[in-house]
């Protein structure tokens, strides 16, 4: 079957490197115990039927924003990831790409 | 997986490109989380590796192939789907039970999760992002044939159409109608006939080349 049709063609599983990274940490941390899938699924329908009320979601970045906003509060739930903490972690990120040249690996000091 | 930083070659902007404000958050929980040893590092890199180059549409076009060149597995897959794709080497992870639910002349299955995404990861990768819209999720229920149409699929007028929302603990695989001219196809010829949405119920699996 030399000329079989073209199925599923090539599209990318994520759009983009922040996508894939959060999914690997909820997956990561349920496979680890820190809370059930099921009570994941509750959470991130809650957001997701939140965030619907405002506008039609497309399925891509708004999606994954929802994922991360649910991850967040989990984390800022159990105390794991406080959100002030978080928040500063996020800054200090911030300040070292903007402060390390292009082309070296940016760390935070 | 790519990696950050993305340094650009602009010479006004010596410092390296800042990543988007969600992959900051991003970054910062997991700095958090591997401090306190709540995570490893080099585990979430396997879980992309995994998702983005092992799991895909693949694993179910061959679980749905074997189901139509072999009656006793096509058996177990409708008796108990888990069971008959872990014995594949596909389970999930998330605890969740896998359902087949099979297209016949009388019936057309499709599945929707009206509640997130939930979808059967392990046979079909993940969802494409039509599958995590709203006007899909709200759309399949109320209106599954002009969806279908949507999709370029028409069914007779002799078959319903049956919906099916996924759940945490049930997703569901579709097992589409095996297209005539097929008989004697190896299981790799039938499963290139296959399509992730075919499996999803948003397509009918294809007619083989004359």
């Amino acid at each position: 079957m030399s000329d079989c049709p073209e199925i599923g063609a090539p599209e990318p599983v994520f759009q983009e490197p922040w996508h894939a990274q959060v999914f690997a940490l909820t997956v990561h941390l349920n496979e680890s115990g820190a809370f059930q899938w099921t009570e994941w699924v509750t959470r991130f329908s809650a957001t997701l039927a939140r965030h619907g009320l405002e506008r039609d979601l497309n399925g891509g970045d708004d999606y994954f924003m929802a994922w991360l906003e649910t991850l967040e509060r989990l984390l800022a739930e159990q105390d794991s990831a406080p959100a002030q903490e978080t928040s500063e972690i996020r800054a200090k990120w911030e300040a070292a790409y903007l402060a390390t040249p292009h082309g070296q690996p940016v760390k935070l000091t | 997986m790519q990696s950050f930083p993305m340094p650009h070659d602009d010479p006004d902007h010596p410092h390296s490109l800042l990543p988007p404000e969600p992959a900051l958050r991003v970054k910062a929980l997991e700095t958090i989380l591997a401090a306190k040893g709540l995570i490893d590092p080099a585990a979430l890199d396997a879980i992309v590796d995994t998702y983005e180059n092992r799991i895909g549409p693949k694993n179910g076009a061959a679980v749905v192939a074997k189901a139509w060149s072999d009656p006793v597995f096509h058996a177990q897959l409708l008796e108990d789907a888990t069971a008959a794709v872990s014995a594949l080497g596909f389970y999930g992870r998330q605890g969740e039970h896998i359902v087949a639910v099979e297209n016949t002349p009388g019936q057309h299955n499709m599945v929707v999760c009206t509640l997130c995404s939930c979808y059967p990861w392990p046979l079909l990768g993940i969802p494409p992002a039509w599958y995590k819209s709203d006007a899909y999720r709200a759309r399949a229920v109320r209106e599954p044939r002009k969806v279908l149409a949507d999709f370029g699929v028409t069914l007779p007028e002799g078959t319903s159409v049956r919906v099916w929302d996924s759940t945490a603990e049930v997703r569901y695989l579709v097992i589409p109608m095996r297209p005539e001219g097929t008989e004697g196809f190896s299981d790799e010829q039938l499963s290139a006939l296959i399509s992730r949405d075919s499996m999803i119920g948003t397509a009918l699996a294809a007619e083989p080349a004359s």
